[in-house]
Order: C-alpha cells, then sequence, then structure tokens
C-alpha cells in the first residue's frame, strides 16, 4: 500500500526503479555510439603509425630502459632518500615542544608545498650556481635532481610522518618513558615502528608522485646518458619525426607507478582489516 | 624524616585553571602496599603520574627511594628506572612479542645483553603465570594476560616500587582475578606498592593502608579496617556506599554536592544515579 503511493505520488506513469533503469539504458546507448563513431572516423593505419608504429618502438629499445627507465628509477630513489631524511627531521620538529622548531617546520611545510615543483627545479639548476658561485651540489645531475625532488617532497612526507606519529596512542610513549627510555630512544624503538606501519601506504603513493615529478630534470638541461624516461621519449620523437616514442615512455612510467598504486591500495586494505 | 620508599609533601598540581590536585602529602614506608581510592575525577591517576613525573606537579616535593624527583637537575629517565608503572590500559608495545616487550628496556636503557634480558623475561614472565605465551603478540592476548605482561615488563627493570594506575578496571570481571593474584604475590614478595583501585576487597585483603581521595585532597587514611570498614569521614561513607553497593546509590545518600560529578566503580550505572541528585 505504502508502494503504490509512493511510487504512483510524483511523476505520472514511471515507477523508480523504471526511471533508474531507463537513464542507465541511455548512459550505455551514449557510450556505444561514441565508440562507434570513433572507430568509423578515425584513420587507424595513421593513428597507428603516428603512435605506436611497432619498428619504431623496437628500436628504443634496450636504451629506453637502460637509461631511461633507469635514470627515473635513480632520480625517485634519491629523491625519495632525501625527503625521507628530511622529512622525518622535519616532522619531529613539527613535534617539538620547542616552538621555534615547530615555527621553523610549519613554514618548512608551507612553503615547500605552497611552491611549483617546476620552480624548484629551476632554482636548483639555475638558481643555486647563481647564488653561491663555485658551489655544486654533490652527485652531478643525481644529486640536483634529488635535492630537488627531496626537499618538495620532505613537506608532504613530513605531514606523513606527523599523522602517522600522532596516530600510535599516547600511552605508548607514557609506557617507554615509564620504562626509562628516554625521549629518542622511545621514538626509535617503540613510536616509530608502530608509525611506519600506519605510514607506508601514503608513502607508497608519495613515491608514486616523485616518480612522475621526477620528469622534470628536463628543465637540469642534462647530457645524453642523464636523461630520464620523458627527455629520452621527447627526444626521441623528434629525432624520428614519431610519437611513438612518448607512447612508449609512457607506458614504462605506467610499468612503475601502476603496480606501485596497487600495492598502496592493497596495503591499505589489509591495515583496514587489521584495525578491526 | 627520610628511608621512605614514596615521600609526597605538599604537591600541588592544576591544569590550567583546573586544579586537580590541592596539597597532598602521602608516605609510603619500603615494603608497604598502600591502595587509593576515592570516585572519578579526585586526582588519583594525576597523584600517580606525578610520583614518576609523567605529569610536572606544579608545587612541592616528591621523593622516591631517596632521589628527588621534582628536583630540576634530576636524571629522570634514571629515577624512572627504579619506579614500575602499570596503567589502566596495559599499553603493551603491540609491535612486539610477550618476550620483546619486556626485554626491550632491559636491552635498549639497562643495556643488559640478549641472553641476560631474555633470562629476565622469561623469570618474570613465568612469575605472572605466563611462561607459556612468550612468542604470542598482544592482539593475540586477552586483557588479563596483556596486564600481567605489562606487569612482568614493569618488573623486569628491578624498580624499588611499583604504581598501579587501576589495573583491572578495563577487565572483563572474570580476568580481574588473575591480575589480583600477581598483584597480592608481590605484595606478599615485599614489594613497595602504590595501588589505585575500586577493588574494595583487594584493599581490604591486601593493603597495608588505604588512601581516601576526594577533591584533590587526602580526606582520610588508615588501615583498611578503618577506613573501609568504619570511616569516620561523611564523604568516604558516601563513596563506599556507591561502590560497594551500586544498586542501592543515589537513594537517601547524604552529603552528595561535595562528591564530585560521579562516584565511578567498576560498575556503570552509578554514574548516571548520582549525577541526576
Ligand atoms: N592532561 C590533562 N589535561 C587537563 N586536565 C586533566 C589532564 N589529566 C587529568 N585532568 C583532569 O584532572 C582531573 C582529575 O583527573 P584524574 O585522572 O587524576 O582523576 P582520577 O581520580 O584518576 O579519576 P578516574 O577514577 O576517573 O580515573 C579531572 O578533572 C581531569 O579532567
Ligand atoms: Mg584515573
Amino acid at each position: 500500500m505504502t508502494a503504490d503511493t509512493v511510487a504512483a505520488a510524483p511523476s505520472g506513469r514511471l515507477t523508480p526503479r523504471q526511471r533508474r533503469r531507463v537513464s542507465l539504458g541511455g548512459q550505455y546507448a551514449l557510450f556505444v555510439v561514441i565508440v562507434a563513431v570513433v572507430a568509423v572516423t578515425a584513420d587507424w593505419p595513421t593513428l597507428q603509425q603516428n603512435f605506436a608504429d611497432p619498428a619504431k618502438a623496437r628500436d628504443l629499445f634496450p636504451e629506453i630502459l637502460t637509461i631511461g627507465l633507469r635514470n627515473t628509477a635513480l632520480y625517485t630513489l634519491v629523491g625519495f632518500g632525501i625527503g625521507l631524511v628530511v622529512g622525518l627531521v622535519v616532522a619531529l620538529m613539527r613535534l617539538s615542544s620547542a616552538a621555534p622548531y615547530r615555527w621553523f617546520a610549519i613554514a618548512y611545510i608551507e612553503v615547500f608545498r605552497g611552491l611549483p615543483l617546476l620552480l624548484i627545479f629551476i632554482f636548483v639548476g639555475v638558481g643555486v650556481p647563481f647564488a653561491f658561485p663555485g658551489a655544486t651540489i654533490p652527485g652531478g645531475v643525481v644529486g640536483q635532481a634529488g635535492v630537488a625532488l627531496g626537499v618538495a617532497a620532505a613537506a608532504y612526507v613530513a605531514e606523513i610522518i606527523r599523522a602517522g606519529i600522532e596516530a600510535v596512542p599516547k600511552g605508548q610513549m607514557e609506557a617507554a618513558r615509564s620504562l626509562g627510555m628516554p625521549y629518542f630512544r622511545a621514538m626509535r624503538t617503540i613510536i616509530l615502528p608502530q608509525a611506519f606501519r600506519i605510514i607506508i601506504p601514503p608513502m607508497t603513493n608519495q613515491i608514486v608522485l616523485l616518480c612522475k615529478d621526477s620528469s622534470l630534470v628536463l628543465f637540469l638541461g642534462i647530457a645524453l646518458e642523464y636523461r630520464d624516461l620523458t627527455k629520452f621519449g621527447r627526444d626521441l620523437a623528434g629525432q624520428l619525426g614519431n610519437s611513438t616514442p612518448i607512447v612508449v615512455a609512457g607506458v614504462c612510467y605506467l610499468l612503475i607507478t601502476i603496480p606501485l598504486s596497487l600495492l598502496a591500495r592493497w596495503l591499505e586494505a589489509r591495515q583496514r582489516k587489521e584495525r578491526r | 624524616m627520610t628511608g621512605g620508599a614514596i615521600e609526597i609533601e605538599g604537591l600541588h598540581k592544576a591544569f590550567g585553571a583546573n586544579e586537580v590536585l590541592r596539597g597532598i602529602d602521602l608516605r609510603v614506608e619500603p615494603g608497604e602496599v598502600v591502595c587509593v581510592i576515592g570516585p572519578s575525577g579526585s586526582g588519583k591517576s594525576t597523584l600517580l603520574r606525578c610520583v614518576n613525573l609523567l605529569e610536572e606537579p606544579s608545587a612541592g616535593t616528591v621523593r622516591v627511594v631517596g632521589t628527588e624527583i621534582t628536583d630540576p637537575d634530576v636524571d629522570i629517565d634514571a629515577a624512572r628506572r627504579r619506579i614500575g608503572m602499570v596503567f589502566q590500559s596495559f599499553n603493551l608495545f603491540p609491535h612486539l612479542t610477550a618476550l620483546g616487550n619486556v626485554t626491550v628496556a632491559q636491552r635498549k636503557v639497562l643495556k643488559r645483553g640478549k641472553a641476560e634480558a631474555e633470562r629476565v623475561a622469561r623469570e618474570n614472565l613465568e612469575r605472572v603465570g605466563l611462561a607459556d605465551k612468550i612468542g604470542s603478540y598482544p592482539a593475540q592476548l586477552s586483557g588479563g594476560q596483556q596486564q600481567r605482561v605489562a606487569i612482568a615488563r614493569a618488573l623486569a627493570m628491578g624498580p624499588e616500587v611499583m604504581l598501579f594506575d587501576e589495573p583491572t578496571s578495563a577487565l572483563d570481571p572474570e580476568l580481574v582475578g588473575d591480575v589480583l593474584g600477581v598483584m597480592r604475590k608481590l605484595a606478599l614478595d615485599g614489594m613497595t606498592m602504590l595501588v589505585v583501585t575500586h577493588e574494595m576487597s583487594f584493599a581490604r585483603e591486601v593493603a597495608d593502608r588505604v588512601v581516601f581521595m576526594d577533591g584533590g585532597v587526602v580526606v582520610e587514611q588508615g588501615p583498611p579496617s578503618q577506613v573501609i570498614v568504619e570511616p569516620r569521614h561523611e564523604r568516604t561513607r558516601v563513596f563506599l556506599s556507591r561502590v560497594l553497593n551500586p544498586a542501592a546509590a543515589g537513594f537517601g545518600d547524604a552529603g552528595l554536592d561535595e562528591a564530585g560529578p560521579s562516584g565511578s566503580g567498576p560498575s556503570g550505572p552509578t554514574a548516571g544515579k548520582t549525577a541526576g541528585e
């Protein structure tokens, strides 16, 4: 009886369920039409030649892996290493009971979250040599890219670590201190191991971001053997007059980032289960 | 006046404008078992936490086995090694096994070797009746077992005094006995103990002295036969009648006004009734 009144009340003939069905059917129909139009009108042979030419793709190997992928992975790892160390220090400063440390940490986080990463790359590549003539960042391009990626990532890493530390119940620190552990010893042995478990999923996402952002080494002006995936793809696209290298470079990124994203999601799901 | 295991003089503690401890004087002799009772919010936990400086007192002195904890120059980490603390919520380290929980501070703080730390850990886990749970993680243990691991963890540091803050309040009733049993044994072994508890039968049977606190002061203290059985003060009587007979609380009790927001017992229903008066 109630079902009748509800269904009949507002808009004449269709029940809510029928309306949902019609709407869903409409969406599918639209999708099919778009796919059909694209399939008919697109010039497949030309598209394939321009974007996915198997012969040209084959020529990219193995250099796109031994140079491009290798360097992308290298910049990502060095950047993450620096970001992790700096981020941990900033996070601990953020949680310090001494106010000046907290202010510094807050300023650091806000500054580096607010600046475009490209500007930081340009500063490292161009600004540092101007500002400190004769000074160089150790490690050449790897060092420069690592520093640019690392100092920026540190701002995000610091916030992730802080959230992780704050998620560890207060009683853990109290129990450790009441056993006579000094603050930093308790942090290292009791709090951080627990915090890192909480931190791992968001940290994995941070590595994905770093991997993509490492493409900005393009703006450091680098020698051939330091080319990352993006610059490698761009250079070869120019040389060959064909977009296939860019597509292959893109696929190479996905080979790193998609497994990492899946890993992060799996870790998150596992953690949610453990919590319960 | 020296030689006491714990000597508290003129202890004040305020959180902002909230004066929680308002001049506490309390002395615990070596080997003595002192139980602290009192309504919720009366400052029992704060008192205990001031004894190992988890809270910084606003005024007054605390001495533990001769060391003045409240001295600004004191090596607090060294002092805390002589004070074992057991929390209401156990606070075991969840990423370590029972053995790891009991060895970690021995290794990192006392710098004991692995073999010795494990030997001491096994001894103490055996002492609390958990020799067979050495490899279990806290999540795999019942509340009562976790609390007993926490006691072993504190004992492994060789403390000279032990502080217990409502060690059985978070436990299911059928697990309370195991933990109290361990504490009773510890008392018989001559450990100096300062225990905040709502377990009146434990206090009556084990305590050398019972201290009733209310509103941040010690209202009365003495042997359990006096404080629990024949309290002198009206506030003590009101509190005890609520704890000992929760169902009757709130009916015809005098002096509710100064008794604090609620009478907290292991059984919750008292709170709502008394607050409503
Ligand atoms: N860290 C803190 N910051 C601010 N106020 C606090 C803090 N710790 C305790 N208090 C306040 O101090 C008062 C006494 O708290 P305390 O925990 O010592 O009481 P208690 O006697 O242990 O009570 P219960 O039986 O409920 O454990 C309460 O009013 C509480 O709100
Ligand atoms: Mg308390």
